[in-house]
């Protein structure tokens, strides 16, 4: 990586601006390039979230919107500029973030970063196109023998390159910044985080390149057969093992905001990263999720990579589901808020949409989607739910509740820190994610409830009127759908308040200035060290947070050992 | 703010509290619980997969599905065209799927066990088992055979549920169990 870094010529003379917030030297080259990745990743939560809500509508069987052939359209749409675009660019403004910024350092070559991001826009834009064009609703796996225009693959090919030289850029800084000495001891927690979001990052995009093309070369016909199973095995590399990006950088955001917001730091900074280290050694075969009722593929493999070996990484995360909110507990105690097991949680700036955006992501994306998710993972329970409206509700629960909603959280921090801008809208944004976090926790709860109830996901008209031979699934799972259908209209309304307020803000807010950010700062006494350096709190009295992981663990055991008893009630078969 | 200038320590190196180890060990032995479960119900529960599996040609596989037709149809269902096939407990049975239809439609004996078939004809599809909710997914190519024993007399739906093209929705099959003789 340190080549890469050092490519075109001499350290470049970067510009540098003293943030008045931080006090940390701001790289003007990489405050650019946060900024675009950031833009462009909110036009496409934008462009994909309207899919979306297309595509609840159309699910909503008394709405039922659109004609099949364009539902599919959106639905491929949907899962490709959400779950993929938005995500990795928003991703990339993370890394930069991480590296340059809280590691008062220089990026790396942002010539190439930008190439990064052009290839990026590129591949996402001819993507989109392909879609668009009707000869690609292939849905987002794409998977064979089902073919798409070869734009189709092209697109995310280009994207996948993109993404790979930004990840390259942000290595490179790292190397520059321990070179240049910005930095003493260990780099700081979030940038620890970040660190594994894009080591996963190369495994699982790297992963993507190799499945995707291949299938490029037999969309044109130079390749006359891709195996099904084997495409499975290796697109998933890419397709699940790349929410394990997602994961490590939505729990580095949650401590990034806590630190940030409350000057809250990690109880014991060896336990956080000793769990982001279990992400790096055990997320990436997480494939297997989607293969446990494929035929070809032993038990034996099923079992160990679905429990990521011995569900070391769900270990992981775990670990963050104490030390998270351990760590806000610990910070308000510290504040003075003492009283009681939760007065800390009562008097926490829930006003703030930063904070209360990143305390519902991670209480939701442990009890939706964190639970749902192993119980949907575990190989024999697979066969009450694969492919039915349960995988939805379980990835809803991470990706949208989990990391979406995260990343809408610090946006309200980087708008002001890096946009120099202020919020526009106060009291739409305080709402913003109460609004769209009860849609989202509905559509997940709902997606799953009718998953249970058999309902198939990726399906047009689950009332089957036009098939020859007839089936009615229960009364309640159309119950399930609409409600499924009304929460998502509640998340869009939710989604389209972050897009006001950001575009508001970004474009129109008023100016930071230095004077504005000393006379209102925006970080407590000690925020930016707690998110800057390296630092435990040590462990004090945590009741709160304990009586919160008991709660959690009793209702993940329960859940767990309910659906194996629904398992045992199905026809036998061996 | 801790007691030592931060920035010069190394993060392995650090204690480790006794209430952050009791949680990772409880985390890690539920882990294991989960993970044997799972090892367990290979060998207690009567719900697995078979791993029984082979690489197969389309054609083959719709010939020996074909031949089990002509064999053992007792009837059509309804003004569909499509044959019932009744094959005798204990036999192998075969269904296939297409764009955009389950092929044919079978009669089984509640609670006798059969050597199950299915494979694809053309794309992925799912065989999704309603409303028992089993849900196998179909591959062109490969054969996956399953010992399934039904329970409960009345009409199975399978509906496909791997999105298969614009039909998608229109491919619904049907299993029938009737009480043995």
């Amino acid at each position: 990586m340190a080549s890469i870094a050092h490519t075109g010529s001499l350290p470049r003379a970067a510009e540098f601006r003293t943030c008045p917030d931080t006090g940390l030297r701001v790289d003007l080259a990489a405050e650019k390039l946060i900024r675009w990745n950031a833009v462009v990743a909110v036009v496409f939560l934008a462009i994909g979230g309207l899919f979306g809500l297309l595509v609840a509508l159309t699910r909503w069987p008394a709405v039922h919107l659109l004609p099949a052939e364009w539902f599919y359209l959106a639905l491929t749409a949907h899962g490709a500029d959400v779950l993929l675009f938005w995500v990795i660019f928003f991703e990339i403004a993370i890394l930069y973030f991480a590296s340059a910024i809280l590691l008062n350092c220089r990026l790396a070559t942002p010539r190439m970063a930008w190439l990064g991001f052009w290839l990026m826009l590129a591949g996402a834009l001819l993507a989109n196109v392909a879609v668009l064009q009707g000869e690609s609703s292939v849905m987002f796996t794409s998977y064979v023998p089902m073919q798409a225009a070869p734009h189709f693959y092209l697109g995310l090919i280009l994207f996948a390159v993109g993404a790979l030289v930004a990840v390259a850029v942000f290595f490179g800084t790292l190397v520059i910044a321990k070179d240049e000495g910005t930095y003493e001891g260990s780099v700081p927690l979030v940038t620890f985080g970040a660190i594994a979001a894009a080591v996963i990052a190369v495994f699982t995009i790297t992963s993507g390149a190799i499945i995707l093309i291949p299938t490029f070369l037999w969309s044109i016909g130079l390749i006359s057969h891709i195996d099904p199973v084997m495409y499975k095995v290796v697109w998933w590399g890419m397709g699940h093992s790349s929410q394990q990006i997602n994961v490590s950088a939505h729990v580095a955001v949650w401590y990034a905001i806590a630190a940030m917001v409350l000057g809250a730091k990690p109880l014991s900074e060896k336990v956080s990263r000793f769990a982001f280290l279990m992400y790096i050694l055990f997320l990436q075969i997480a494939a297997a999720h989607h293969l446990l009722v494929e035929p070809g593929i032993s038990s034996e493999w099923k079992i160990f990579n679905t429990s990521y070996a011995l569900y070391l990484a769900v270990l992981g995360s775990l670990i963050h589901g104490l030390s998270v909110p351990g760590a806000i507990e610990a910070a308000q105690r510290r504040r003075g808020y003492t009283k009681g097991v939760f007065e800390w949680l009562r008097k926490a700036p829930w006003g703030n949409p930063a904070f209360s955006g990143m305390f519902l992501s991670l209480v939701m994306f442990g009890f939706l989607g964190g639970i749902s998710g192993v119980v949907l993972g575990s190989e024999q329970i697979n066969l009450l739910m694969h492919n039915t409206m349960y995988v939805p509700g379980h990835f809803h629960g991470t990706v949208v509740a989990g990391t979406t909603l995260a990343f809408m959280a610090i946006t309200y921090l980087v708008v002001p820190l890096i946009f120099r801008r202020e919020i526009m809208f106060k009291k739409l944004a305080q709402w913003q994610p109460y609004v769209f976090g009860l849609g989202v926790g509905g559509i997940s709860l709902f997606m799953m409830g009718a998953g249970t109830l058999g309902v198939s996901r990726r399906h047009w008209d689950i009332t089957f009127s036009d098939a020859p031979v007839a089936f009615d699934y229960p009364g309640t799972a159309f119950l399930m759908m609409g409600l499924n259908g009304v929460f998502g209209v509640l998340s869009a309304l939710g989604g389209l308040m972050y897009i006001v307020v950001v575009v508001g803000s970004v474009f129109f807010g008023e100016r930071r200035t230095e004077e504005k950010a000393k006379a209102e700062p925006l970080l407590p006494q000690g925020g930016a060290a707690a998110v800057a350096s390296y630092g435990s709190e040590g462990t004090l009295k945590l009741p709160g947070t304990i009586t919160l992981v008991a709660i959690f663990f009793v209702a993940f055991v329960l859940y767990y050992f309910v659906n194996w008893k629904f398992l045992s009630e199905v026809w036998p078969l061996s | 703010m801790a007691i030592h200038p931060p920035e010069k320590r190394i993060w392995w190196n650090e204690p480790l509290e006794k209430s952050e180890v009791t949680w990772i060990t409880i985390a890690f032995i539920w882990g294991l619980v989960m993970f044997f479960t799972m090892v367990f119900w290979h060998f207690t529960g009567e719900q697995n997969l078979s791993n029984e599996a082979y690489r197969i040609h389309p054609e083959t596989f719709a010939e020996r599905t074909e031949a089990m037709v002509d064999q053992y149809t007792v009837r059509e269902e309804g003004e569909t065209g499509l044959p019932v096939v009744r094959p005798p407990p204990g036999s192998d049975v075969y269904m296939l799927a297409r764009l955009w239809e389950w092929w044919p439609i079978l009669e089984l004996e509640e609670g006798k066990d059969y050597r199950l078939h299915l494979s694809s004809m053309d794309w992925q599809h799912g065989f999704s088992l309603q409303p028992e909710n089993i849900n196998i997914q179909i591959h062109p190519g490969y054969e996956l055979v399953l010992t399934l024993t039904p329970e409960g007399v009345g009409e199975y739906g399978v509906v496909c549920n791997e999105y298969c093209g614009i039909g998608h929705h229109q491919m619904v099959g049907k299993i029938h169990v009737v009480a043995a003789e």
